[in-house]
């Protein structure tokens, strides 16, 4: 198990519950994150087998996943949806919608997609093969997980944009009297957000797998939500949080090649376990800001 | 009267609203509207063999979709559906596993049990998130998920493992025997009388919310904490109980398909049943009898996505979004949130 499959395991995780933890400090619960990455990593693969080129898919990736924030922040944000409901609205249209495109620009026999991977350290640097093994799969995108972990908290502790951003999802009306648009605030933290995730869903296919096949992202839409609150709202706990996952999800090619003799669903359970019981163990003492989930109306 | 008409003309204007969708999607879609529309109609309506499919899709679409509604209007927002689909079905496997295969004589008992066993498992999934909710503050969105991803783990490890067949080879539990299966109306189609079921249990549902003092506690803690506060209700015991009857509703919808369809439980038992249950009961206005309506209306469409699938490249995926469009039309439209829905107050 070298370090930086491990972190490869952890990258698309951490983007997409970076993105979070910055939309929920503006006070909006993103449910949709899953659809989110779904279709970010949809658009990364299909420009990337257009195109050839990772780089144009990855830009697209990023592109459709602050399109569909903005258009999810759109009904919660600007006209005060439920949150919940749009979320779970929006999952669904990105799973029928990247499940029809899928099969029908390509063909539905055939239910994977392949398409280039994101080059490596190892391609750029060759002596890094024979000299560092270890950092050959170093790519792009664990470095800037890495950075944004540290980057990210920085912004929301010591920015003015930050402060501004974590009163709108304390106490919105006090961030109005400031001065500040709670609406663009948090329409912005929720951009943020879906660019993260769309990079999370083209890091899946371009950094990963090389493929794409139906539902592909599995679900780690909502480990992401989850992590929010198992790393307390702070980007270097999430992040941290989410190698402890990226660390779980790795445990079963270790148990593979290892031949342990536990069912392979107990591994693949296990992330899911292990949040929820951190979240059993975090239990009421929870540092989530105060008007996270509640639409805000400015009072006539 | 005036209230029959207007939920009339709520129901039509919803009708046209799903239609409007569903040819805009097939228009954005590329496919031919004529040709897929007939498609539709032949899968679902046409002739009796379609009806039994329609009938075998519905059944679950409305029960997922009560126990949806019976929990988000106690202001409990359980997305756990699928995997209380699951553990009903996983329930039911086993009673049926250390009862039913051993001996069966057990008679005109054996349904029952199996069907409460169902929704003992959907209630024990449910309970969890709730417990986890009013104890231990874990969020009840973010609960039910992990929960449903849980269940899909636990129920491949049954059928690889406690439940798998006799024979030991594929990964299924063993196929109930004929007779402790639900009556079919013929042999040749699936649907069977699962279905009256659900319709019964619908107007149960409404009667209970509407009807009696515990389902106005349940209307109260989720449209206004406050005013349960106020007036001495119970809101953590209500929600527990919504949780409970919520989780029962969809492993139900699970047991009834495995006691009536499948009669295993296998790889892909629930498709998605669990989760389709919340737009469902959206769109039938968290009211039993409007999700009755939705669940029928829905359990139509994916039968006719079926037969569309057989001469295009999609199907199924398309109501995904159908439904999806229809979900946040309608937040456009009437602010479902302002007036169905109740705001999650901020703990002081």
């Amino acid at each position: 198990m070298d370090l930086v499959l491990l972190l490869g395991f952890t990258v698309p995780v951490a983007l997409a519950a970076l993105g979070e933890t910055i939309g929920q400090k503006s006070g909006v619960i993103n449910i949709g994150l899953e659809g989110m990455i779904l279709a970010g990593a949809f658009a990364a693969a299909w420009a990337a087998a257009i195109t050839g080129s990772p780089w144009i898919g990855s830009a697209a990736g990023l592109i459709v996943g602050m399109v569909l924030a903005a258009f999810s922040g759109w009904f919660t944000v600007v006209r005060g949806a439920d949150q919940v409901v749009v979320g779970t609205a929006l999952n669904l249209l990105s799973l029928g919608i990247t499940g029809s495109l899928f099969r029908m620009k390509f063909d539905p026999t055939k239910t994977i997609l392949k398409v280039t991977k994101v080059p490596t350290l190892g391609d750029f640097v060759p002596w890094v093969k024979t000299s560092l093994p270890w950092m050959e799969r170093l790519d792009v995108f664990i470095v800037l997980t890495i950075f944004l972990s540290v980057f990210l908290a920085w912004v929301l502790k010591r920015t003015g944009w930050g402060l501004a951003v974590r009163s709108a999802g304390e106490y919105p009306v006090a961030a109005e009297a400031a001065g500040f648009s709670v609406v663009r605030l948090r329409m912005g933290a929720l951009l943020i957000g879906g660019a993260l995730a769309g990079l999370a869903g083209a890091y899946l296919c371009l950094g990963i797998s090389g493929s794409f096949a139906e539902n592909t992202t599995a679900g780690r839409g909502f480990v992401a939500i989850a992590l929010v609150t198992f790393g307390q709202w702070r980007p270097g706990w999430v992040a941290a949080g989410a190698l402890l996952i990226g660390f779980l999800e790795s445990l079963q090619f270790k148990a593979q090649a290892a031949g342990w003799k536990v069912p392979v669903q107990f591994l693949l359970a296990m992330p899911y376990v292990v949040s929820l019981l951190v979240l059993v163990f975090i239990g009421k003492r929870t540092l989530s800001p105060a008007a996270l989930g509640q639409p805000y109306r400015r009072s006539k | 009267m005036k209230k029959v008409l207007s939920s009339g003309i709520g129901a039509v204007a919803g009708l046209a609203l799903v239609m409007f969708f569903l040819v805009l999607t097939f228009m954005i879609f590329g496919q031919p509207v004529g040709a897929s529309l007939k498609a539709m109609y032949v899968g679902s309506v046409a002739d009796w063999n379609a009806w039994s499919k329609t009938l075998v899709k519905m059944t679950p679409l409305i029960l997922t979709g009560l126990g949806a509604g019976v929990a988000w209007r106690a202001g409990m927002y359980n997305i756990g559906g699928e995997g209380q689909f699951i553990l009903g079905g996983v329930g039911s496997a086993w009673l049926a596993k250390m009862v039913v295969f051993p001996n069966l004589a057990l008679g005109g008992l054996t349904l029952p049990a199996l069907l409460l066993a169902s929704m003992a498992g959907g209630a024990v999934w449910s309970g969890i998130a709730a417990w986890l909710y009013l104890k231990r503050g874990v969020d009840v969105v973010i609960g039910t998920i992990l929960l449903n991803f849980i269940a899909k783990y636990l129920i491949e490890w049954t059928i690889n493992g406690p439940l798998q067949e006799a024979k030991h080879q594929l990964p299924q539990s063993d196929a109930l025997p004929q007779a402790a299966m639900l009556m079919r109306f013929d042999r040749q189609h699936d649907a069977n009388i699962g279905v009256f079921i659900a319709v019964i249990v619908a107007v149960g549902i409404a009667i209970c919310l509407f009807a009696t003092a515990s389902g106005y506690r349940l209307r109260v803690v989720g449209a206004s904490p406050s005013a349960a506060r106020a007036n001495l209700i119970p809101s953590q015991r209500v929600q527990m109980m919504a949780m409970l009857l919520s989780g029962a509703l969809c492993g139900l919808a699970g047991g009834l398909d495995y006691v009536g369809v499948s009669g295993q439980i296998g790889i892909g038992f629930s498709q998605q049943w669990g989760f389709l249950g919340i737009p469902v009961a959206l769109l039938g206005g968290l009211h039993p009898l409007g999700i009755l309506a939705s669940g029928a209306f829905f359990g139509m469409l994916f039968a006719g996505s079926e037969q569309m699938a057989r001469s295009s490249a999609v199907g199924t995926t398309l109501i995904y979004v159908v439904q999806a469009a229809v979900v946040l039309a309608v937040v456009f439209a009437r602010g479902i949130e302002r007036k169905v829905l109740p705001q999650v107050e901020a703990e002081p």
